[in-house]
């Protein structure tokens, strides 16, 4: 499938600290009395990039947005980056300012141009000054390879700039963790390329990073470590060249064989 | 194996060509709207005669119609000279001699000049709401009030004084407006004081007073939020604003009055009438009830039970009532749950009356813009780290409200209309108030079509212009498929 496209990279240098990240321990949630997420423990260390992935329903694109509380989880623990996510607004507006979410919709804000989409969280969240946010918004911009697009809205971009975008709006607030929910897919297959690009740059810079994706080959290049998930739980870890090449598991030999079979 | 005719290889590509000559322009038009079969052909000429029809007879009642004359009879007279005795057309004598009255009620005739320059500041206080901060037009709009306040002011016989005292002011806001179109804002925030002040005249020191209080929530607020949060602080501010205008206010202003005793006569309510009044009730509760609309429609949505059930409650006994019966609240019900002695103004009453009953449509609508927003929108929003009133001031709204427009202003035309309804609690509204009156008047007793004609022409205009500035608006919000 998609391993042709992602190219191979020097991998020697992206080293993973013992440095704590995010700290899950059983944790569980339901949607009213379903059980979407069932015991799940999971450490995630500084510099690691993880890839989720798991048939549709397993819970991995809620596992992800438990970590910066867009779902809330009704049992367990879970801590990022030192602060344990409660109730209580003041934990998870710091966390949410140190992790950043892309979504599989991007998500950007029509009403407001590529720019003020980049500097709208710096200015108000972090109190950056407004000229100082434009700086850093067009530096990622360029990073991203669309700073001729600053002027623009989003409807006049096509799905790879707009994630892209996406993409560099979570980093214009220099968060340490970024998380990536199915990001590419809803592109159309030569946009795809663009932004796992993006990623792969992102991860090469050491950017902690967790990944809910399809794209096995981005998987093999960049991760770690694949964690495959079914039913709410965790049913098979490994790193990546493990993971593909001796599954451990009936249900990942099957989820393989279905996505890598043709 | 591929035969003759199913391989095919393109060696030139082809240029654009025009469409043939009955395939563009008006001819194209034509045959595709009005002549498209032989049915729509003969239904456009049925059209065409029918329309030729009406406006024979309409166009020669209007503009054969009598501008001069002292009653219903001369102009009859009148037309039966020029017309001959078959001859119909319009007595528009009427209006030449009470527009006045139509327009302004039984407001004291020297005073015309309040409200007129009150209604050309409202304006300038709408040039930067309307077109914020785009200079030119900011400043074409205030010079082009400023040259209709003239003309008007010069037309209503004012004398010189205040003829000085307007241009003056005019063309220091049209300055203002080339100089810093968005100081203007200033003007707007002032303008319900320097508004009332104008109309209802008395003493200076109560509107400033009044705003003084708003003065002292602001900063209460501000003050607070940072510690407390925004609804805490908004609810303290609002105490600490509410004991200032009910136990404070009245003591400093009268203090300040028996210093410096500054005013203009003061003008009773029972005066207010014809558009003057229409414009008040509706301009002032359409300024109130969008902010108001927004928060009921921000409660409905909310997580917190309690503001959740008193939105509903609120929003559904509103609209579960009609407006009239929410006018005999404000005309007599009320003053039996007010103590005994407040003489609370009836106008004021009605005012605040309509703007509850407009805030209650205009919060389904803004649910409505709030509803089609997708999810997403509130996720990155929260993702990004904004706080809930952050994320609904600066992503929410803006869009809600651009999906909302049309509903917004349908609601506040259909506010504006329904102000004429005010005249069965007793007010003299430009329709039926005014209009009876004049009516009753022995030399126009019997008129009919002519004073309804000119209110209802009144009315159009505004609210014509009202739905094209919300197609304006429309179009230059549109951000996607272009």
């Amino acid at each position: 499938m998609s391993e042709a496209i992602v190219r191979q990279i020097d991998r020697s240098h992206m080293q993973v600290s013992d440095e704590i990240a995010i700290q899950i321990t059983s944790m569980n949630k339901w949607y009213g009395a379903f059980h979407v997420l069932r015991d799940i423990d999971m450490t995630v260390n500084r510099g690691e990039r993880i890839v989720i992935c798991g048939p549709s329903g397993s819970g991995k694109s809620t596992l992800i947005r438990c970590i910066n509380r867009l779902e809330e989880h009704q049992s367990g623990k879970i801590v990022v980056d030192g602060t344990e996510l409660t109730s209580d607004l003041k934990n998870i507006d710091k966390v949410r300012s140190e992790v950043g979410m892309v979504f599989q919709h991007f998500n950007l804000f029509p009403h407001l141009t590529i720019l003020e989409n980049c500097t709208l969280a710096p200015i108000w969240v972090r109190k950056t000054p407004k000229r100082e946010a434009e700086e850093v918004a067009m530096h990622f911009l360029s990073k991203v390879k669309i700073p001729e697009q600053a002027h623009k809205y989003p409807g006049q971009l096509s799905g790879g700039q707009q994630q892209r975008v996406a993409i560099a709006r979570s980093l214009c607030m220099k968060p340490r963790i970024m998380l990536f929910d199915e990001p590419t897919s809803a592109l159309d297959p030569e946009m795809i390329k663009e932004v796992l690009d993006t990623m792969i740059e992102l991860a090469e810079e050491g950017m902690t990073m967790l990944c809910v994706t399809h794209e096995m080959g981005f998987a093999q290049a960049v991760a770690n470590r694949v964690i495959f998930m079914d039913q709410g739980q965790i049913v098979e870890q490994n790193e990546p060249k493990e993971f593909f090449n001796n599954p451990q598991s009936d249900r990942t030999k099957l989820f393989l064989s279905q996505i890598l079979g043709h | 194996m591929a035969t003759a005719t199913d391989t095919f290889v393109r060696r030139e590509m082809l240029g654009q060509k025009e469409p043939p000559t009955s395939q563009r322009g008006i001819v194209k038009w034509m045959r595709e709207n009005l002549f498209s079969s032989l049915l729509n052909s003969v239904l456009t000429i049925i059209g065409l005669v029918f329309v030729y029809i009406v406006l024979r007879t309409v166009l020669p009642w209007v503009f054969f119609g009598v501008w001069h004359a002292g009653s219903l009879g001369e102009c009859r007279q009148i037309i039966a000279e020029t017309l001959g005795p078959d001859g119909s057309a319009a007595c528009w004598a009427m209006i030449a001699e009470r527009w006045k009255q139509f327009i302004f009620g039984f407001y004291p005739q020297d005073s015309y000049w309040r409200p007129t320059l009150a209604f050309a500041l409202l304006f300038t206080a709408l040039a930067p709401v309307l077109y914020y901060g785009i200079r030119h037009i900011n400043v074409r709009m205030v010079g082009a009030v400023g040259v209709l306040l003239m003309l008007a002011l010069w037309g209503l016989g004012t004398d010189a004084a205040h003829l000085m005292l307007a241009f003056v002011l005019m063309a220091a806001l049209t300055a203002v407006a080339w100089a810093a179109p968005k100081k203007l804002v200033w003007l707007t925030i002032l303008y319900p004081a320097i508004g009332f002040f104008l109309l209802w005249g008395g003493s200076v020191w109560g509107p400033v007073g009044a705003l003084f209080g708003f003065v002292i929530l602001a900063l209460v607020w501000y003050g607070l939020q940072r510690q407390l949060g925004v609804v805490v602080a908004g609810g303290a501010a609002l105490v600490t604003a509410a004991v200032w205008w009910l136990y404070v206010q009245t003591h400093v202003t009268g203090a300040l009055q028996s210093a410096l005793p500054l005013g203009l006569p003061p003008v009773r309510s029972d005066l207010f009438g014809g558009f003057l009044l229409a414009f008040v009730i509706g301009v002032t509760a359409i300024a109130a009830s969008l902010p108001m609309g927004i928060l009921l429609a921000l409660g409905r949505r909310s997580d917190m039970l309690l503001i959740k059930a008193l939105s509903v409650g609120f929003i559904e006994f509103i609209r579960g009532v009609p407006l009239i019966t929410m006018l005999f609240v404000a005309s007599l019900l009320l003053q039996y749950f007010l103590p005994p002695q407040t003489n609370f103004d009836l106008i004021l009453r009605v005012i605040i009356l309509v703007t509850l009953f407009s805030a209650a449509y205009i919060a389904e609508v803004v649910r409505g813009g709030l509803a089609a927003l997708p999810r997403g929108q509130y996720e990155a929003a929260d993702a990004l780290g904004l706080d809930y009133w952050q994320a609904q001031r600066l992503i929410i709204m803006p869009q809600a409200l651009k999906i909302s427009i049309p509903g917004i202003v349908s609601s506040f035309i259909g506010l504006f209309k329904d102000t004429t309804l005010v005249a069965l609690v007793g007010l003299a509204d430009p329709l039926q108030g005014i209009t009876k009156i004049v009516r009753a008047d022995i030399n126009w007793k019997g008129i009919y079509w002519e004073p309804y004609l000119f209110v209802g022409l009144i009315f159009f205009a505004c609210c014509f212009s009202m739905s094209r500035y919300s197609m304006y608006l429309e179009r230059k919000l549109k951000r996607d498929h272009r």
